[in-house]
């Protein structure tokens, strides 16, 4: 069965009693037992709800893993990985990182004694020369945010399986819909589901896909223990997000593509990064492992004073942090999404005062374009 | 501003308190006043609330009408602007018109004195034979359900003008995406929102948009007054599903296509509707007056058993009542849609027993017509065997 087939019928076949062709939501905390010892197989919700269940499998479908776990957030996804690790392991991970992930890491994790190092990821040889000693993880973001570079999933895991490392790919910017980090070697895959999965800005979630029983295991188990999960509501708004996930998708993608050769002939962009533009660094390799190249692109402006009157200036992209959805958005990474990244690293990296992040949704690419140009002629 | 643009921003991306993506949704009957003398926007949720009123711009922007309202199903949609007529009016009423509809003039309209001529909407004269002193309205639904056939709407209107009648028509199948029958020159457009607006198969609601302001006057009092309206979190789903609207018809249109032709070869298949086909009476018209070909297949087989054989074996189109989802939908319009019709006026109509509607979703085009290949084959094996034990 197709992807497409498999998301437009998410949840479709559940409710064998009624047919009905809707995922209930199940606004239970808890499930009556038939009997003393015995279980409907939903005993309390935060184990296991119905309708975060209909996600959580649909989710482990698209992405071939063996399990999928669904959380209240995507860092409350990325935590619960994070819990596999314990004091004395090392990471490595993507340098040019969400900044909620390296929050996540320097602020609450290197207290509790697991210690991140930063990466290049897109360079695979500087890479594996990181995954030594003390390292019992690689967490890489493809393509990163917001710089888009690329790193070689299926090299850099099977590098780092041979040498009992796991490899968990944050996926949010791709969705399984292009890019299954599963089937290239990765242990795990995290998305933020607020993102492209819900697809509508209007709901939080956050999944694990976990490859193997041993790793399922684990994670069913910190996720029911630790408590993080997506409620019934959310869940099912995610399951109606996914329908149109792959149709959402390829029409953004698409309108990305037009709208980064556009930016890429503006006078006042000295830089557009975007995987599917010739002479971008990591256009085959993302060619090789994703089906498409997604829908997000970052411009470096010319100069700084343009930023505010931009982000004031555009009247079709709404000026917001976040991604994905059906809405343009534009975000100003160095004081929104990387707000806690220090200045000299940010600078370093290139996530300085010029640069903007597009993410490009589901209107006319023509209307995005003259949208663009006017706040960019302000 | 680009229609796909439209979708997405119909005046309703974001919550003007606090800058929400997404518009709130306002669980509320009720709005505290500051003056027991003038009421601010809101009083009673009956009469105005903001997540419906949000829906309400957004179907009035997209049909390009004046005035947009929302109701708790595409029925309470038509009922509430059938009330606009009064004991004694006429109706002139295309025959292929959904059954729900055929229902309520028949059984419950005309009870009031509201009376009713079926015409082939398709045949202009006919329409115009029709028409009587008393006559009010005339309604109908291009493409016609389930037989797709097509109705001229610049030409009914025109016509509608000349008397001095109302124009109503239900754009359920089209969605103003694929065809804005304000644009030409009807008055009132009626939606059952439950399928390609909503989108989903997961929330049941209808829409009304009227294109001036007078009616739309006329018709907010009957809801209001008659009070079938749509709930909030039905109003802001509606709302969600619209956003993909455009991606949505786009990818399912071309899937039905492919799967339209498709079918014109597969044996079993003695007939097969949809607009686009060469051949097709009105194809032409549908051209002009629309910009797709919308997601509706209906076909019929060779019998009835096979039909109903067909139904029971399909493993992907869901089979059930409704249309226009994101899952395909198999639907057999004799026990179904179009059950509260008498069979010898479904018979008239071609809505024979062998005739099945396919409501195509978001699925890839193979996969349904591979498990519809399977099934076909698996009707026509089993009829086979059947004949033989006699």
């Amino acid at each position: 069965m197709k992807i497409e087939t498999e998301l437009a019928q998410a949840g479709s076949r559940w409710d064998e009693r009624t047919g009905a062709v809707s995922m209930p939501v199940y606004h239970a905390a808890t499930f009556r037992h038939p009997g003393l010892g015995q279980t409907t197989g939903f005993d309390y919700s935060r184990t296991s709800n119905p309708t975060r269940l209909a996600l959580e499998e649909t989710m482990a479908r698209l992405d071939g893993g063996h399990r999928a776990f669904a959380f209240a957030s995507g860092l409350a996804a990325i935590d619960c990985v994070m819990r596999l690790f314990k004091r004395g392991d090392r990471i490595v991970a993507t340098e040019d990182l969400y900044g909620g992930s390296f929050r996540l890491f320097e602020k609450v994790y290197r207290d509790h004694g697991i210690e991140v190092a930063y990466a290049d990821t897109s360079n695979t040889r500087k890479t594996l020369n990181a995954l030594n000693g003390a390292v019992r993880g690689v967490f890489l973001e493809v393509p990163t945010n917001p710089l888009l570079r690329i790193a070689d999933v299926k090299a850099i895991a099977a590098e780092a399986r041979k040498r009992g490392i796991l490899t968990i790919v944050d996926n949010t910017f791709l969705t399984p819909c292009l890019m299954r980090p599963l089937e290239l070697g990765a242990d795990l895959a995290v998305c933020s589901a607020t993102k492209y999965l819900g697809g509508h800005n209007d709901v939080l979630g956050g999944v694990v896909t976990a490859g193997t029983p041993e790793l399922s295991g684990r994670i069913a188990f910190f996720q029911n223990a630790v408590g993080a999960v997506l409620g019934p509501q959310d869940s099912w708004l995610l399951l109606r997000g996914l329908k149109t996930l792959s149709v959402r998708m390829e029409r953004q993608q698409k309108n990305a593509a037009v709208l980064a050769r556009w930016l890429s002939r503006h006078p006042r962009v000295r830089k557009v990064h975007y995987p599917g533009l010739a002479g971008h660094r990591g256009r085959l390799c993302l060619g090789r492992q994703a089906g498409g190249f997604g829908a997000m692109i970052s411009i470096e402006v010319e100069d700084p004073a343009m930023v505010p009157r931009i982000l004031a200036g555009v009247r079709v992209f709404l000026f917001a942090e976040s991604l994905g959805g059906v809405e343009s958005l534009i975000t100003f990474p160095a004081v929104q999404t990387h707000a806690d990244m220090n200045e000299e690293i940010r600078e370093r990296l290139g996530i300085h005062d010029r640069l903007l992040r597009l993410s490009v949704g589901l209107e006319n690419a023509e209307d995005l374009i003259v949208d663009l140009d006017a706040a960019l002629s302000l | 501003m680009k229609y796909p643009t439209k979708i997405i921003h119909g005046g309703v991306d974001r919550d003007p308190f606090t800058g929400a993506s997404s518009i709130p949704i306002y669980q509320v009957s009720t709005f505290a006043q500051k003056d027991p003398e003038t009421f601010g926007d809101y009083e009673y949720a009956r009469g105005d609330n903001p997540t419906r009123a949000a829906l309400e711009q957004n179907i009035a922007l997209l049909e390009g009408g004046a005035r947009g309202l929302a109701f708790a199903s595409g029925m309470a949609a038509i009922s509430s602007v059938l009330l606009l007529f009064r004991p004694g009016d006429h109706l002139v009423v295309g025959e292929d018109i959904y059954g729900g509809t055929y229902r309520i003039l028949t059984s419950l309209f005309e009870r009031w004195g509201l009376e009713s001529t079926f015409v082939d909407s398709t045949d202009l004269d006919a329409l115009r034979d029709a028409i009587r002193p008393e006559t009010k309205a005339i309604l109908v639904e291009t493409p016609s359900n389930p037989t797709l056939k097509i109705t001229d709407l610049a030409a009914v209107a025109a016509m509608a003008r000349e008397k001095g009648l109302l124009t109503i028509t239900d754009n359920t199948f089209m969605t103003p995406c694929l065809q804005r029958p304000l644009e030409l020159g009807f008055d009132i457009v009626v939606h059952s929102a439950t399928k390609f607006l909503g989108g989903h198969s997961d929330l049941i609601a209808g829409l009304a948009v009227t294109k001036d302001r007078e009616l739309g006057r006329k018709l907010r009092f009957i809801q209001v007054a008659f009070g079938a309206i749509l709930g909030p979190m039905d109003s802001w789903l509606v709302l969600r599903g619209v956003k993909t609207l455009g991606a949505r018809m786009e990818a399912q249109q071309k899937s039905a296509e492919l799967i339209a032709n498709w079918l014109t070869g597969v044996r079993d298949v003695r007939r097969v509707y949809y607009p686009s086909l060469a051949g097709r009476e009105g194809r032409e018209i549908h051209r002009r007056q629309a910009s797709g070909w919308g997601a509706v297949v209906s076909f019929e087989l060779s019998s009835a058993r096979r039909a109903k054989a067909l139904l029971r074996s399909v493993k992907l189109p869901l089979m059930a009542v409704s249309l226009g989802g994101v899952e395909s939908i198999l639907s057999y319009p004799a026990t179904m849609s179009h059950a509260s019709m008498p069979p010898a006026e479904r018979k008239r109509r071609g809505i024979t027993d062998a005739l099945v509607r396919l409501s195509v979703g978001l699925e890839a085009a193979e996969d349904i017509m591979e498990d519809l290949e399977r099934a076909l084959k698996k009707a026509s094996g089993r009829s086979d065997r059947n004949r033989k034990q006699g």
